[in-house]
């Protein structure tokens, strides 16, 4: 199959774009949102219905609706207004984006992607389109444009890569991020976005399990970590008047290899005393509304200011994830702002005072971390590392809508002894996408992820052929979840893992066994004989 | 829709028809022409105003800054102050890298796929054709200041000295003319010749690009070749900018071509693309400094939505929570 993905069709068919339909066939999208998470979440058009049917059951007015949906947002987005208008068509943006590249399909260029909403923009909302229409680049809302919409807006990861090198900026995310409203605003939707966004907003996690199972997971994480540390740890949860609120994407409590990660937050913050606590509630960082719209993001986000002043914690500390980080840094004070109950972060450790996130108080865990090193307070024994080489995979958000480049690899190089950056033009910000971001990360899209991620995977390739790589490190739990499957697929021999996770292995602890595993229970290259104090 | 190019090669060459056929009429000349020039002065700047307006008027949100380098952090970790600015001194920095430099542009590579491999190069002959036709046109535009201003502002001396560092052929070759015509030759060719922008194009792609070679190849003929009335067209441009046209005799018909092509590109900037010059400047993800966590961005609509609230929850799984000993709100315990 490996063959057969990458005979890649480099050259547009004849005949305007406008002329071709989708191809819904398996393996290129994914499965509906049921009638039940969309009444869950009280959105509109509930009903059972696959995007293969002939027939996707649209309101009556569905077109009324679009219509009136994109003159709501013309008017709320400047984003949206001046995306709509200002694009010259000379597709710079073509071949940054993974999607084109690994499929060939000239319909997954960022600039035509916006073509699909421009093309009916000019038709409806422009003097020229309304005068002119075909030949002013206008054409008509059907049912097909909608399936259409449906098709490549959800093949779109809204990584933003296109946006960096756009002369104008123009930021696909935001284009898919509207497209995606206004399907949703008819019904249309998938359900590995909705359903997970239905889980986090009823019991709090992505997973949908229950509070006491959350407990139960993290104790068993703290046994694990007494076996391979012999250091028991303790972990509250909703501790009232704690210093800081931990926030993490729920994949950590629950899969692997996140849960490794896990381990090594809960050895970290035990080995230099944090007061802190988790939160059953707020137990979900990662952010599915983002997905969705607008409002289901600030829906979802709304928990963690909630809760940090419930529990009448000074600061919130965000864990490893991608799409957190966007939702975070670019809309969480703005949606659920201000956080004036809360103080400027301060390291209880180190005195450092985080003044770059005086406004929203919530510090990403890198950053953190990477000041801890940096003043010393924890002593790291990368030799316990040696059997990972490791490069360092950029999370399209933290890269592109923040700019945390340097603390995790800091992290890294302090807490690995080989540490190999892929190419130049395939990290920071450069980086290409897992390929399953977004939402689209679910098994009956495999398709569409494994050719997504054709281009970081080849990068990972290029190391794993010059510097033997066999470890990708990462801050972001969409690729920590969905990397694996296209590394196996692609470079088999190379794991992926979470920063953390390696600083867990190579954090020395007050009163530990010497370790004979790392996190993931493996046995280390060399076996201490003693306590590393080196 | 089939022969895009041809249709706006149509649409481009009924000016330059139209301000040949006016030469043949002696009578109609003068109010036509200026009655065309004003009808696309108004246009042009009421569309312009009208467009720059709707967009200013249409709020921002949230900060979404793309950011291309690292963010200011920590004090020992060094940030990309232009490229990932931190205030708006430095988002200033950004867009005028952006809008003098085409910054974004200079990035770009080109990315392929072989057998096994993906292969980046760099590729910059977008990014040098649009500085070259960009800068270009601004010179070209300048200069032509000399035609609508008396007496010559000093500064159109100076850029013309500029533009003809060397002085070869009577009248002087203007570099810029030879860069300009380069330029928007080059991003024509592309248009064709790179299968995934000719697909992605529409007829007003097209229209600009012959609209600006025309003008562009009127002009250079006028200048080098026609040895036209240069005089005369100064008095009747002059006669437009204090609003009493004259039209001396003696003009030649290619002027009016010149003349008209300019017209319908001011009539066509405001309801097209071109208005990307004014709209890079208010562009979201570029404008915005990158300091969401420092500084709170208010967004004027902030829409409320329905939570799943604390109480609500607690309600919810309240035995679950006593049974795994997480500490109940006491108010409701």
């Amino acid at each position: 199959m490996s063959n057969e993905l990458i005979q890649i069709k480099p050259h547009p068919p004849a005949g305007d774009w406008t002329e071709t339909k989708p191809d819904f066939r398996k393996g290129t999208w994914c499965y509906s949102a049921t009638p039940q998470n969309l009444a869950y979440l009280e959105l509109p058009n509930p009903r059972p219905w696959q995007p293969s049917e002939q027939d996707w059951k649209l309101p009556e007015n569905w077109k009324e609706i679009l219509l009136t949906g994109m003159k709501e947002r013309l008017e709320k987005y400047r984003s949206f207004r001046l995306f709509m208008d200002i694009c010259v068509r000379c597709g710079a943006c073509a071949d940054k984006c993974h999607f084109y590249l690994g499929s060939g399909d000239p319909k997954n260029m960022p600039v035509l992607r916006a073509e699909l909403l421009r093309s009916v923009y000019r038709r409806y909302f422009t003097t020229t389109g309304r005068m002119f229409g075909e030949l002013a680049g206008a054409r008509e809302l059907t049912e097909d444009v909608v399936k259409e919409w449906f098709y490549y807006f959800y093949q779109c990861t809204e990584c933003r890569r296109c946006s960096v090198y756009c002369p104008y900026g123009i930021d696909t995310a935001e284009i898919t991020m509207i497209g995606r409203e206004l399907l949703n605003l008819i019904g249309c939707n998938t359900n590995w976005v909705l359903d997970p966004a239905a889980k986090c907003y009823r019991v709090g996690n992505h997973l949908g399990i229950p509070p006491h199972s959350l407990k139960d997971n993290l104790d068993f994480a703290v046994d694990e970590l007494e076996e391979i540390t012999g250091v028991r740890v303790d972990v509250p949860i909703g501790k009232k008047g704690a210093e800081i609120l931990f926030v993490a994407p729920s994949a950590d409590y629950f899969v692997t290899p996140h849960y490794y990660t896990l381990l090594g937050y809960l050895a970290l913050f035990h080995e230099i005393g944090l007061d802190y606590t988790f939160s059953a509630y707020a137990s979900e960082g990662g952010n599915f509304g983002l997905f969705s719209s607008h409002d289901l993001m600030k829906r979802l986000n709304a928990k963690i200011y909630e809760e940090a002043k419930r529990l009448k914690v000074k600061w919130i500390l965000g864990g490893e994830c991608g799409h957190m980080w966007r939702v975070i840094n670019q809309y969480m004070d703005t949606m659920n702002g201000p956080a004036d109950f809360l103080e400027t972060p301060v390291s209880p450790i180190t005195g450092t005072r985080f003044d770059h996130v005086r406004s929203t108080k919530m510090l990403h865990i890198a950053e953190f971390t990477a000041d801890l090193i940096h003043e010393g307070k924890i002593k790291l024994d990368p030799r316990r590392n040696d059997h990972w080489r490791v490069t360092y995979h950029d999370s399209c958000n933290p890269a592109r809508a923040m700019g945390l480049l340097e603390e995790p690899r800091y992290i890294l190089r302090n807490a690995c002894n080989h540490f190999h950056e892929m190419p130049e033009s395939t990290i920071r910000e450069h980086t290409f996408c897992c390929g399953s971001g977004s939402g689209l990360g679910t098994d009956e899209n495999l398709e569409m992820r494994l050719r997504g991620g054709y281009p970081r995977a080849m990068a990972v390739k290029h190391v794993k052929e010059h510097h033997d790589v066999n470890l990708l490190a990462c801050i972001c739990a969409i690729d920590k979840a969905t990397l694996p499957p296209l590394l196996e697929y692609w470079v088999p021999g190379v794991e992926v893992a979470g920063v953390h996770e390696l600083l867990g292995n190579a954090l020395v602890m007050k009163g530990e066994k010497p370790r004979t595993t790392d996190l993931r229970g493996q046995p280390l290259q060399t076996a201490e004989e003693e306590p590393a104090h080196a | 829709m089939k022969n895009k190019p041809a249709i706006a090669f149509l649409i481009a060459a009924t000016p330059a028809c139209a301000g040949f056929t006016l030469a043949l009429f002696p009578q109609a000349r003068l109010p036509i022409a200026a009655a065309v020039a004003y009808a696309a002065c108004c246009f042009f700047i009421v569309g312009i105003q009208s467009r720059v307006l709707r967009w200013a008027n249409t709020p921002v949100p949230f900060r979404i800054p793309t950011t291309a380098g690292q963010q200011k952090s920590l004090a020992w970790i060094r940030p990309a102050k232009l490229d990932n600015p931190a205030t708006g001194i430095a988002a200033t920095g950004r867009m005028a890298l952006e809008i003098l430099c085409f910054r974004s542009l200079f990035r770009n590579t080109g990315a392929r796929i072989t057998k096994d491999r993906m292969i980046f190069r760099e590729s910059l002959g977008l990014w040098l054709a649009a500085i070259l036709f960009h800068w270009s046109f601004l010179l070209i535009f300048l200069r032509h200041l000399r035609f609508f201003v008396e007496p010559i502002p000093a500064f159109v001396f100076w850029l013309e000295k500029l533009d003809s560092p060397i002085d070869v052929g009577f009248p002087h070759l203007f570099v810029s003319d030879i860069t300009f015509l380069a330029g928007v030759g080059y991003l024509c060719w592309r248009r064709f010749a790179d299968p995934a922008v000719r697909y992605i194009s529409l007829v007003s792609d097209y229209l600009a690009l012959w609209l600006l070679l025309g003008i562009g190849a009127t002009g250079v003929y006028m200048r080098y070749w026609g040895h036209v009335n240069v005089a005369g067209i100064k008095q009747f441009a002059l006669g437009l900018a204090t609003f009493s046209p004259t039209l001396p005799q003696g003009i030649s018909p290619v002027f009016f071509a010149h003349l008209f092509l300019v017209c319908v590109l001011a009539v066509y900037i405001p309801s097209g693309k071109i208005m990307h010059g004014a709209g890079v400047w208010l562009s979201p993800t570029r404008n915005l400094a990158n300091n969401n966590r420092a500084v709170r961005h208010v967004n004027p609509w902030n829409a409320p939505v329905k939570t799943h609230t604390y109480a609500e929850w607690q309600e919810e799984n309240k035995d679950k929570l006593k049974s795994a000993g997480i500490p109940l709100e006491e108010d409701d315990v």
